[in-house]
């Protein structure tokens, strides 16, 4: 068992292939990040175990995560527990800002790596206590592309789509958008002023990838539509204690 | 670019396969890839020479062969061809799909270099 957070270790990895033969090729059939999900597997039972609901927040740098956090704490303060584990490529700047709103929060610094992978996940798990933790949300490393191929042993996938950044992300960034699980069009209070962002359409490029995730626009900063997403994590709550220990889902994959 | 992550996840894999084959290297790599599985492959081809040039693998011919994106229709049953962007069915253009085939990344298979006969092994000690 492992020292740190309990979980146990991963038993060593062997295959049952037949021994090979020279000049012919061996199958594996085996998934390329196979030790990741192992990994990731291991993360989310221990979260179970736990009963903490764990939620994968991924957008593009600057697309309000922290914020979004910040806000959901001052509101959600005395009804939830939430901690947070935060990757950043050098700085831990979001993580202080995080502290000065309540919230435990540990620092995982990437250095040039452009994602969290689930044993960076374990290895911060060391410095967090969970103990009457509800919520714990993993701060991504800010990027559409990479984060979305690397399971850290979340139950639910939240993606962020800013609306200076346009309606057409989720069709320029097919893998990010197809594993969301909610998708927030954040900095609803620029709208005014962008004329061209329109969240039919970006709710319409989702529906193209078949993602049938709700989406919200909100705005940490005027707290518009923040309602409808602590009601979405109250829902989350529910519905993971009532099936938690049968029915935990890992990012959706066919 | 988590292409040289990706590489490196392969790498420990295939050393580990050929350690337990007590393989004295390897000559092929064989993947599996969907366009959805969110890898760059041309990045790919680039970052394996570099990242196992000191490897098991080091040398070794890395093919890869790519997954059509297809879809089933949950509404009629329909099973269509579709693009990145567009998951909708081909039939009767409802969105709720499910994709079939599209997102693998998978090892599939590796021709492992084993060791040399040991009259050869003998040759070469001498």
């Amino acid at each position: 068992m492992c020292g740190d957070c309990g979980c146990q270790l991963a038993p060593a990895i062997t295959s049952d292939v037949a021994p090979p033969l020279p000049g012919r090729a061996t199958t594996i059939l085996r998934g390329l990040l196979a030790d990741n999900d192992q990994q990731a597997q291991r993360n989310r039972r221990h979260f179970d175990t736990l009963g903490v609901l764990v939620l994968n927040l991924m957008s593009s740098p600057g697309a309000g995560k922290t914020a979004l956090l910040a806000t959901s704490a001052d509101m959600l303060r005395g009804e939830f527990t939430m901690a947070v584990i935060e990757g950043d490529l050098a700085t831990d700047h979001d993580a202080r800002r995080l502290r000065a709103h309540g919230i435990p929060a540990v620092q995982i610094t990437t250095g040039n790596a452009c994602h969290l992978d689930a044993r960076m996940v374990h290895t911060a798990l060391r410095q967090l206590d969970l103990t009457g933790v509800d919520l714990l949300f993993i701060e991504n490393v800010g990027n559409l592309v990479c984060p979305a191929s690397f399971d850290l042993g979340q139950h639910r996938n939240v993606v962020l789509l800013s609306t200076p950044e346009g309606d057409d992300k989720p069709a320029k960034y097919p893998v990010m958008f197809r594993a969301a699980d909610l998708l927030l069009l954040s900095k609803s209070d620029l709208l005014p002023l962008l004329d061209d962002f329109d969240p039919a359409r970006a709710e319409g490029c989702l529906r193209e990838l078949a993602n049938p995730a709700p989406v919200f626009s909100l705005s940490a900063k005027s707290g518009a539509g923040m309602q409808d997403w602590c009601g979405w994590l109250r829902a989350s709550l529910i519905e993971s204690s009532r099936y938690r220990h049968d029915n935990v889902h890992a990012p959706r994959r066919t | 670019m988590h292409e040289l992550s990706l590489c490196r996840a392969l790498l420990d894999q295939v050393s580990r396969l050929a350690a337990q084959h007590q393989a004295r290297g390897v000559s092929r790599i064989r993947l599996t890839i969907g366009p959805l599985a969110g890898v760059e492959i041309a990045l790919l081809r680039t970052a394996f020479p570099l990242s196992s040039r000191d490897s098991f693998a080091a040398g070794a011919i890395l093919d890869i062969e790519e997954t059509p994106l297809r879809v089933r229709c949950q509404g009629c049953g329909a099973i269509s061809e579709v693009s990145l962007n567009q998951l909708r069915c081909r039939q009767c253009d409802d969105w709720r799909t499910q994709l079939i085939s599209g997102d693998e990344l998978l090892l599939r298979d590796v021709e492992f270099i084993m060791a040399a006969p040991a009259a050869e092994e003998r040759a070469h000690v001498r």
